[in-house]
């Protein structure tokens, strides 16, 4: 079982979660070319190591979070709000 | 459903049919029939209309009512299901092999023909020549080559990125698979069973073990070992649908990684650098399609151009829009099972 440190809940089994995907990729503008909406889209990383990805804890407070998670040996490195908002709000209540 | 991949499918099954005969090596291929459970008169339709599309195509396919159904396989969960089982859509050809002797027996067979296999030798870096991959730089030295293949599922990211050559339409996933203790012979044909969130398949392997698995972990993940909360999935439905395996005990269980693309669908196509073939993207499908990905790969290899039936199969499919067999599950590599 992966243990993630939800900021709003505490740590809890991952199971309580869904995993979402790559946290880091940014959308082009709408009117982008075909070439950049694909890569954004289809096109990943893939990384082996530690990424930034999502999580949403659906069975929790329903939060979307960005996880540092490594993909071989599941060590989490940080847990945050996807919002950067909310980042700061979190980061703030500390 | 959509043109090529029926064909290419179908192609794999009858090479599978003599592959104990050209192999010279007893592959285990038993075509016991693949059985697939339904229970809802929606799912009943939609299956009828896939099967029959097979059988318009010359590919063996048939219903199984629950008469039919209770004769063949009589200890399936009929009483107190969940969700009532109304009958099932079979392909009688369809069946398993044994998957170290097919690796085995191909091994042997290459290694007839020629062909230098390099056990634990590591591909650690390519050097370039004038755009081509001149050699290959392994954890037993340089190897040099006119034409270079990845076949590395998986790990095909890790390679490409090796060749600089970005990111692909695909992540690492892994699936586990369960082996139970051997047990007096119970299950003659390969059962499917998914109905809302349950998905899971069993069989049982000549020694008398009880082979069965079920969904990916669900995340992004290169280790091979598989989590717990999958484990109690597949057990949950396990009991769910074969109440008669709740006291067997699994011998082993393992997770493989595996690469799952973002449409569901495989590639084997030319890549950007023109000496350079890419093999990939299996999702868990691979194994069934083992002799044709290595017959369409080889004459992609040999020929410079891929077959008709494979066209599509290759990366600029995303950005043409090109279907190849999408059910629809959008773009996210976990949901293509
Ligand atoms: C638990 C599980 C159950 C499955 N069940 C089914 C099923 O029922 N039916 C089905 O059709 N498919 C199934 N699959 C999928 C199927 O096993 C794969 O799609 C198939 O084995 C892929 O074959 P391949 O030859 O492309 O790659 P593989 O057989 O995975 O071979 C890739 C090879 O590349 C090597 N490699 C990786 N990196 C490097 C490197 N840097 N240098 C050198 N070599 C490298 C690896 O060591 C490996 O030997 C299952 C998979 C798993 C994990
Ligand atoms: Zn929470």
């Amino acid at each position: 079982m992966i243990r993630i440190n939800c900021p709003y809940c505490g740590e809890r089994d991952h199971s309580e979660f869904s995993y979402g995907g790559d946290a880091t990729i940014n959308y082009p503008s709408l009117d982008a070319s075909e070439k950049e909406w694909t890569e954004a889209i289809f096109f990943r990383k893939n990384i082996k190591g530690f990424q930034f990805e999502t999580w949403h804890h659906s069975n929790g407070c329903r939060m979307w979070l960005v996880v540092e998670r490594s993909t071989v040996t599941h060590e989490i490195k940080s847990v945050k709000p996807c919002h950067p908002d909310l980042q700061k709000v979190v980061e703030n209540n500390k | 459903m959509m043109p090529g991949n029926h064909e290419f499918y179908e192609h794999s099954l009858k090479l599978w049919e003599n592959l104990s005969h050209e192999l010279n090596y007893n592959v285990m291929f038993s075509q016991r029939a693949h059985v697939s459970l339904f229970h809802s008169p929606g799912a009943k339709d939609s299956v009828s209309r896939i099967y029959n599309i097979m059988r318009l195509h010359g590919t063996d396919a048939e219903l199984w009512d629950l008469k039919t159904l209770k004769k063949k396989i009589p200890h399936l969960n009929y009483h107190n299901s969940r969700f009532p089982i109304l009958g099932a859509a079979v392909q009688k050809r369809a069946g398993n092999a044994r998957h170290d002797a097919v690796a085995w027996g191909y091994a042997r067979a290459a290694d007839t023909l020629g062909v230098d296999i390099l056990q634990n030798c590591e591909v650690t870096g390519f050097t370039r020549k004038n755009g081509n991959i001149e050699s290959i730089q392994t954890s037993r030295g340089i190897i040099k080559g006119k034409k270079i293949g990845f076949a590395v599922a998986g790990n095909t990211s890790v390679l490409w990125q090796m060749a600089e050559l970005g990111n692909l339409p695909i992540e690492s996933h892994k699936l586990q698979a369960f082996v139970s203790e051997a047990v007096k012979p119970l299950l003659d044909q390969v059962v499917v069973y998914g109905v809302g969130g349950a998905h899971f398949y069993i069989s049982q392997s000549d020694k008398g073990s009880m082979v069965f698995g079920g969904d990916l972990d669900w995340y992004k993940s290169y280790a091979q070992r598989g989590n717990l909360p999958m484990v109690q999935d597949v057990a949950e439905a396990a009991m769910a649908i074969f109440p008669s395996l709740g006291r067997i005990r699994l011998l082993r269980h393992w997770a493989g990684v595996m690469d799952m693309t973002m449409d569901g669908s495989f590639f084997i196509c030319k890549t950007p650098i023109s000496n350079l073939y890419l093999n990939a993207g299996w999702n868990y499908g691979g194994f069934k399609a083992s002799p044709a990905s290595g017959w369409y790969f080889a004459d992609l290899i040999a020929n410079e151009s891929p077959h008709n039936y494979v066209q599509n199969h290759n990366l600029e499919r995303f950005e043409k829009g090109i279907n190849i067999d999408e059910r629809g599950a959008g773009p996210d590599p976990k949901l293509h099972g």
